[in-house]
């Protein structure tokens, strides 16, 4: 178990009964042990030390998976960004036990946060100090190393399309979050911490730039039904 | 930045995926949920419509997703 200090939990720790609206019944035993621990008055420090070795695992799991990408990172940089991981988690579990309504096993539910936590530090790690491509130069959309790709008339005229209706159908911010985004590759968890909002926000945002796209296109003729992008 | 040369697969980031699809917090909410019905051979996507069609259009959800997945479908040593 990790010899490092725990987050220090004030003002988040779930009170005792917390997670109370989560059903007992029908829980794994496993479930209801955390559930019981968890809640539990008195000390429930070990419980906690146990919570946070379960998230360190997932995070470093989840930086495991990842490493390759980062080879310019050393492994007690990588083990840096687990730990820090599982303290967020930790702060998010149990933040959130109240929320928790027993449709998974408790460590289910549980490894999503180290997850999350962990790759929402991967992404931003990867592109700290990188500046953001937002404003890009439509014209240059779709434009490929191997003419055969886009010389199909049939193509070239829905690619035609597409870039004008970015031009000039979508308000600048949802230009500048989809070209980012779907175009340039920024992850969004890093543009929603550059941007200053979340990444539910940004992917709406997103996701009304697309429909307004694909409304724009069918009704000039276009067929958008496609293979989804890999 | 991710290249995206070819601009086929281009379009289809930019266009996204057709069929409806949750967002990012719903995703997150119902992710452990629909990662257990999937082990267990239930069909996850008729419990939770427009989550598969996310992970289409989000890469950060789908890799939250995959990553899950692996974790807990192996119980993976650490």
């Amino acid at each position: 178990m990790s010899t490092r200090p725990l987050p220090t939990l004030e003002g988040v720790t779930s009170p005792p009964h917390a997670g109370a609206r989560a059903p007992t019944t029908g829980l794994d035993p496993e479930s209801r042990e955390w559930l019981r621990c968890l809640r539990a008055d008195g000390d429930r420090d070990p419980c906690i030390a146990r919570l946070h070795h379960l998230l360190l695992r997932a995070a470093r799991f989840e930086v495991a998976r990842r490493k390759a990408s980062f080879a310019y990172l050393r492994g007690d940089d990588l083990d840096d960004i687990a730990q820090h991981a599982a303290d967020d988690a930790l702060v998010s579990v149990l933040r959130r036990l109240p929320d928790f309504r027993g449709d998974s096993r408790f460590t289910t539910w549980a490894y999503k946060f180290a997850l999350l936590e962990a790759s929402v530090k991967l992404r931003k790690r990867s592109w700290q100090g990188r500046e953001l491509p937002l404003e890009p130069d439509v014209w240059s959309l779709f434009a490929s190393d191997d003419p055969s790709l886009s010389d199909a008339a049939e193509q070239a005229e829905l690619l035609s399309a597409v870039r004008r209706l970015i031009a000039e159908e979508l308000t600048p911010h949802q230009r500048s979050v989809l070209i980012a985004l779907a175009v340039n590759g920024v992850p969004i968890d890093v543009l929603a911490a550059r941007l200053n909002t979340t990444r539910g926000a940004l992917y709406k945002t997103l996701h009304d730039a697309r429909r307004k796209l694909r409304a724009r296109l069918e009704q000039q003729g276009f067929s958008t039904q496609m293979e989804d992008a890999t | 930045m991710t290249e995206r040369r070819d601009p086929h697969d281009q379009l289809a980031h930019v266009l996204g995926p057709s069929a409806p699809e949750v967002g990012c917090d719903a995703c997150f909410e119902q992710l452990d949920r629909y990662v257990e019905l999937e082990l267990a051979g239930i069909d996850a996507d008729a419990s939770f419509p427009g989550l598969r069609a996310h992970f289409a259009g989000c890469p950060a959800c789908r890799e939250e997703h995959d990553s899950l997945l692996a974790l807990i479908s192996g119980d993976a040593p650490f």
